[in-house]
């Protein structure tokens, strides 16, 4: 063999190598939005610093809506990865319980007055009841998976149900205003800080989730559960335990983003709220490589997956495509993504791939 | 030797079939009884039963092809925005693309059937979960939905108009209203297409073949390719049944609506699993049958209109009771069955 | 061809990636016969089976099945194609699977004749249908009843019916009596004699010798995929065909006990555990246990005696149901697996795909499992001294790993032992239970374990060795509890640790 085949081969061993590696997908993903983008309008990576209408300055454009609402979808990756790594199934009413956190924050916030001239409690306080309760309902969902052992996707149908309506009720109906400005900059913008709010607080939840990972077995225990409970059990850790943590933790996610998302509009609007958010928020896994199914997970590569799954939104918005239409193009994305990774599908493109080495063996010789 | 073996009588000679939609129908009974005691006799009229059917022919439709996926223990929550969808293409193409009423007949079909052939194979051949893949149906359609027409609007096909508002007469039935006039009972074409579906759906799973297997294949999978059943097939048709009922149920849900909107049938499919639960379908298959599907609708719309007199503020209050109910039977479920199980066990 | 045959398997070979199941197999079954086949796990009788019963499809080798009926002038044999269940049954093959192939949401009667029934059902037919057959095999069931409400032995029943009822040539019962009791076996094999009066050729797999020797006219012997042979059962006594399932062992390596620095148990001192009456829900009788520091002691008998059922108990890995266990004479409550652990008993388990390794794990991430565990949820190790730990076992037992972080799914089924065996060596344990910790591995490896096994001893640990190879049992073990047919039938030691005893014990019966 020449120094040429060599190389070539080094290159192509390399490139395989790589595409291996759980990291790769979303980063393709990411290289073919930037690439698209810039092929069709390069302004869409223009940031302008502007002043809003109280005097601050602000950074806009659409890489910072990317970022802006890209981290609520980051924090729910967070939780919903360990969900699925553990119970190998996702939970979809993270919308309805965002819709519940937000509602029992205003409530807090505004007793029975819906339109207070004064919060009624601290913000920390509110925020603290609803992660109490997020965290009641994620039980809810995760003792019927891991007790009842009902599906996942199905047991949680009952709260995607229920949830808004339990929302609704929990503010008599009315939607609460709060007009002091300190409770929206979680969800907009701190007075001088000119990058929007929500982007600390998903970096905030990385660094907890990151010490989570690094200072407890968390990690280790929900992907030993999720890719086989019986040797889990027998090295002596309770599957039905780690999940039920699990459905906690992603309770304590949704918690966080009712927050940003209340106090963005300072109010809430109980039927669109979070509407659809699960999708992406599954999506974002999948995207991170993670399988659907349980097992390891990489929680970096789901977190880049939430943003990325923005990048696509954003762009498609940019293009004027219709809020309501954007789930068909969505959809199409997941089927992909799921039908590349299905066990069948893998078996068929490996034989291919055996069959195609014989043959260039074969001609080789 | 002891009777070890000898059949039990009572409770565990009853398949669970029979058993779970004996529950639900006596939970019906007593559930229009309490209604005719809280709200008075104006709910014995035949025509506030009619009323109900009319209301629910497209749910009805509904839940019998999403108990067929249950019972061979998949399940299709696309079912509502197809719904939705077809109501937005027939309408479409009767008022603006000068169709008429066969020609939407059949692209509520062809609808139905399209998602049916991509779903049944992504399930069955693919082996991919059937939630995801009817999740990503379910958004398909959706936005499709709003792709073919963003807003809503009435349809004002002539012919179509006509047919919709028909009322066939139901003998015998009516009542008299004030005045004295004798106003006969009705009911809508939706619900005569409805019943047959029923009687079909029921006749197939009772009696041929394709039916029985999907009782085996969602009994166990296993067992039943070992049976000698081509369990695949016999799911991609489950999906595909539902699929194609999804675009009939859509096509009846027009005809009642008379528009084309975003909205439409909106949370319906999370109504036919809640219908189909509550007749007695088992969410991980096997058992369910028609009859109690088609009682689980009833009963579901009986609350709805319980809650509505009653005066409460009907769609929340709707999906509250509508999650409690299907919370209560799938712990009824359990419970009943796991104590069957363990008696026969041993 | 003999005219009495009715089924013939010529030189069968199946292949899975990395695993030769059958090679060359050949099988011969008799109208009118019963004809009992067996082998150890591995043997790859299984595997015969599925091929024939379409479960899987042969990679080589003809099946030939008799069409006519047996008092045809000439016998006309068709290759089969046996590509599905479906083919086998088309085939005149019926078979009677171990874990009941019946759909429990349905019918006695529609159990036995789903799959092979025409488009409509006729209920009324097919009750009445059912009804007489069940009434003539005397199953107390009726057609009716939802099959779920019967016991498992009924359920069995019906299984068998259905096969029968089909009218085949050839009826195969896999294990058919692993969950019928004494009488109800005894229905079963009345029920054989007549179908074999009819003519019918059975396949009977089974692990119960009893059995065998109760009902068979004929045995295949098969061991690691290939043919051992065919006997007649007058020609073949217990002992011998205990000798030839379990085969001659590969090497004759000097008496490592001797070389090791085991010293004599001393049984004065209050023994390490101690079980009394302990009964899990696993199916085995009953049994007592106890072993003392120093020791390695072992459970032997056949596959499906229940020898893993019992360490499994005293493991807490199975519901406990009854029973007390002692800890160095303190009496402790084992409920699962924790406890176990949290009292210093270590479990390699006997399947190492479904309860040993976590197959995407990495390597260094499966050692240190166990001992991750016990040290609890808010105490990881730092990467840096999980790495030194993998590392320190991986280079004690010479585990062929490209690196820690590998997955251990890729690494062979004799290194993916290696890191269980490290796993548990690593949390230190009292007492370690190995359950058939060389099966599928090669013999230099063997060898390690064995030693590894006695080296613990000398330090004083216990250490209870199961394998289904008695000369390795008598390598390593000063006592040996024996069981059959899932209980304890002797246990030997000192003078009777000999092969023959060891064999005749199992067997049972008469010693030749």
């Amino acid at each position: 063999m020449t120094p040429a085949t060599n190389n070539k081969n080094a290159f192509v061993s390399g490139l395989r190598s790589l595409t291996r590696k759980q990291l790769f997908i979303p980063i393709a993903a990411l290289f073919a939005l930037i690439i698209f983008n810039l092929i069709a309008d390069p302004s869409f990576f223009v940031i302008k610093l502007g002043y809003n209408s109280a005097n601050q300055p602000v950074l806009s454009g659409y890489l910072i809506t990317i970022l802006d609402y890209g981290s609520e979808l980051a924090i729910l990756a967070i939780g919903m990865t360990l969900v699925t790594s553990a119970s190998g199934g996702q939970d979809i009413s993270v919308g309805a319980a965002i819709a519940i956190a937000g509602s029992v924050i205003l409530r807090v916030l505004c007793g029975t007055d819906s339109r207070p001239d004064h919060m009624k409690a601290p913000i920390i306080v509110a925020f603290l009841v609803a992660c109490v309760v997020a965290m009641i309902f994620g039980a809810f969902n995760g003792a019927l998976v891991a007790f009842f052992k009902i599906q996942p996707m199905v047991a949680t149908l009952i709260l995607f149900t229920a949830g808004r309506s339990i929302a609704a009720w929990i503010n008599n109906n009315e939607l609460p205003i709060i007009a002091e400005p300190e409770f929206s900059y979680f969800g907009t913008f701190i007075p001088g800080i000119p990058i929007p709010t929500p982007v600390f607080i998903a970096a905030a939840c990385m660094v907890v989730i990151f010490l989570v990972l690094k200072f407890t077995n968390l990690g280790l225990y929900s992907q030993a559960v999720g890719i086989n409970p019986h040797s889990s059990r027998l090295n002596g850790i309770n599957p039905a335990i780690v999940k039920l943590i699990t459905y906690m933790i992603l309770g304590l996610c949704v918690a966080v983003v009712g927050l940003i998302k209340v106090s963005r509009i300072s109010t809430i609007n109980y039927s669109v709220v979070a509407k659809d958010i699960e999708m992406d928020a599954i999506l974002a896994v999948a995207l991170g490589g993670n399988s659907l199914g349980g097992g390891k997970f990489n929680m970096a590569a789901s977190i880049m997956g939430a943003y990325i799954i923005q990048f696509l939104t954003t762009t498609l918005y940019k293009f004027n495509v219709d809020s309501t239409a954007l789930p068909a193009y969505k959809a199409v994305v997941v089927i992909i993504l799921v039908v590349l990774s299905a066990p069948v599908v893998r078996e068929r493109i490996n034989k291919a791939k055996k069959a195609s080495a014989k043959k260039s063996v074969k001609e080789a010789a | 030797m002891e009777n070890r073996l000898a059949p039990k009588r009572s409770i565990r000679n009853i398949s669970d079939t029979n058993l779970l939609m004996f529950i639900n129908i006596v939970v019906f009974v007593l559930m229009y009884l309490m209604a005719i005691l809280c709200l008075g006799s104006g709910f014995l009229k035949p025509q506030n039963f009619f009323n109900i059917l009319n209301e629910n022919a497209s749910l009805i439709i509904l839940s019998c092809g999403m108990s067929l996926v249950m019972i061979t223990g998949g399940i299709d929550i696309s079912v509502g925005q197809v719904t939705a969808l077809v109501c937005m293409s027939c309408a479409v193409l009767l008022d603006k693309h000068g169709g008429n009423v066969i020609t939407s007949m059949c692209l509520a079909v062809a609808i139905g059937l399209a998602f049916g052939l991509v779903q049944g194979t992504l399930v069955a051949y693919l082996e991919i979960q059937p939630f995801i893949v009817s999740l990503a149906g379910l958004f398909f359609a959706k936005g499709l939905t709003t792709i073919v027409n963003a807003n809503p609007f009435n349809v004002e096909h002539k012919a179509f108009v006509q047919m919709r508002s028909t009322r066939i007469e139901v003998p015998f039935m009516g009542s008299y209203n004030k005045k004295g006039m004798y106003i006969p009972a009705y009911i809508e074409i939706g619900v005569v297409v409805a019943i047959v579906v029923v009687i079909l759906l029921f006749c197939l799973l009772r009696w041929t073949r394709l039916g029985r297997n999907f009782y085996a294949v969602g009994g166990n999978a296993q067992s039943a390719r070992l049976l000698g059943i081509n369990v695949k097939r016999t799911k991609f048709i489950a999906h595909l049944l539902c699929s194609v009922l999804a675009g009939i149920g859509g096509y009846v849900y027009f005809m009642h609506v008379g528009s084309g909107s975003p909205s439409h049938a909106d949370g319906a499919e999370m109504n036919a699993i809640a219908s189909s639960i509550i007749g007695g379908t088992l969410l991980t298959g096997g058992v369910g049958n028609i009859v109690g599907t088609f009682f689980g609708v009833l009963s579901l719309s009986t609350i709805k209109n319980i809650v509505s007199s009653l005066g409460l503020d009907e769609a929340w209050w709707t999906n509250i009771t509508v999650a409690f109910m299907l919370c209560l039977f799938l712990l009824i479920q359990s419970i009943v069955l796991r104590r069957k199980a363990a008696g026969a066990k041993k | 061809m003999e005219n009495s045959e009715v089924l013939q398997l010529r030189g069968i070979c199946k292949y899975f990636p990395g695993v030769n199941a059958l090679q060359n197999v050949d099988f011969t079954l008799r109208s009118g016969e019963i004809h009992a086949l067996m082998g150890e796990n591995g043997a790859g009788k299984s595997t015969l089976i599925k091929c024939l019963t379409g479960v899987y499809v042969k990679d080589g080798g003809t099946i030939l099945i008799r069409t006519n009926p047996s008092d045809a002038p000439e016998a006309e044999f068709d290759a089969a194609h046996i590509r599905s269940p479906q083919d086998a049954q088309n085939a005149g093959i019926s078979t009677v699977y171990q874990e009941i192939a019946l759909c429990p949401n349905l019918s006695v009667a529609e159990n036995m004749f789903i799959g092979r029934s025409g488009a409509i059902t006729n209920w009324a037919d097919m009750n009445k249908k059912a009804g007489e057959i069940l009434s003539s095999l005397e199953i107390p069931a009726t057609p009716r009843q939802q099959l779920g409400s019967c016991s498992i032995a009924v359920q069995q029943m019906v299984a068998i019916a259905r096969a029968v009822d089909m009218k085949c040539r050839v009826l195969i019962l896999d294990e058919p009596t692993s969950s019928l009791d004494e009488q109800e076996v005894e229905k079963l094999f009345k029920l054989m004699r007549d179908l074999k009066a009819k003519g019918v050729g059975i396949i009977f797999v089974t692990h119960f010798l009893d059995q065998v020797y109760e009902v068979c006219d004929r045995i295949t012997v098969l061991r690691d995929g290939c043919l051992v042979g065919e006997y007649v059962i007058e020609d073949l006594p217990r002992v011998q065909l205990v000798s030839k399932m379990l085969g001659k062992d590969l090497d004759d390596v000097a008496d490592i006990k001797g070389d090791s620095d085991v010293q004599a148990v001393d049984t004065s001192k209050t023994p390490v555990l101690e079980a009394h009456g302990l009964v899990s829900n696993a199916g085995i009788k009953p049994f007592d246990f106890n072993i003392y520091g120093g020791e390695v002691n072992g459970f032997t008998g056949l596959l499906g005696s229940g020898r893993s059922e019992c360490v499994r108990a005293i493991f807490g890995a199975d519901k406990v149901l009854g029973g007390t266990v002692k800890i160095k004479g303190k009496q402790v409550k084992i409920r699962k697996p924790i406890d176990a652990m949290k009292n210093g008993i270590g479990y390699l388990p006997e399947d190492r795909k479904h309860d040993g390794i976590v197959a995407d794990l990495s390597v260094r991430d499966n050692i240190i499992l166990a001992l991750q565990v016990m040290k609890g949820f808010f105490r990881p190790f730092s990467r840096a001294k999980a790495e030194q730990m993998a590392q320190e076992y991986i280079n004690l037992l010479d585990v062929k790993t490209a690196s820690s972080d590998t997955p251990i799914g890729q690494l062979s089924g004799g290194n993916q032992q290696k890191v269980i065996l490290a796993r548990w060596l690593l949390t230190n344990p009292d007492f370690l239970i190995l359950d058939e910790p060389t099966r599928g591995i090669d013999i230099g490896t063997k060898i390690e374990i064995q030693k590894l096994a006695l080296k613990l001893a000398a330090e004083g640990k216990s250490v209870t060795f199961i394998s289904s190879e008695i000369d390795e049992m008598l390598r390593t073990c000063s006592r040996l509890i024996v069981m059959r047919d899932r209980k304890v039938v002797g246990e030997l030691k000192d003078d009777d640790l000999t092969r023959n005893k060891v064999m005749a014990t199992i067997a049972g019966g008469e010693e030749t």
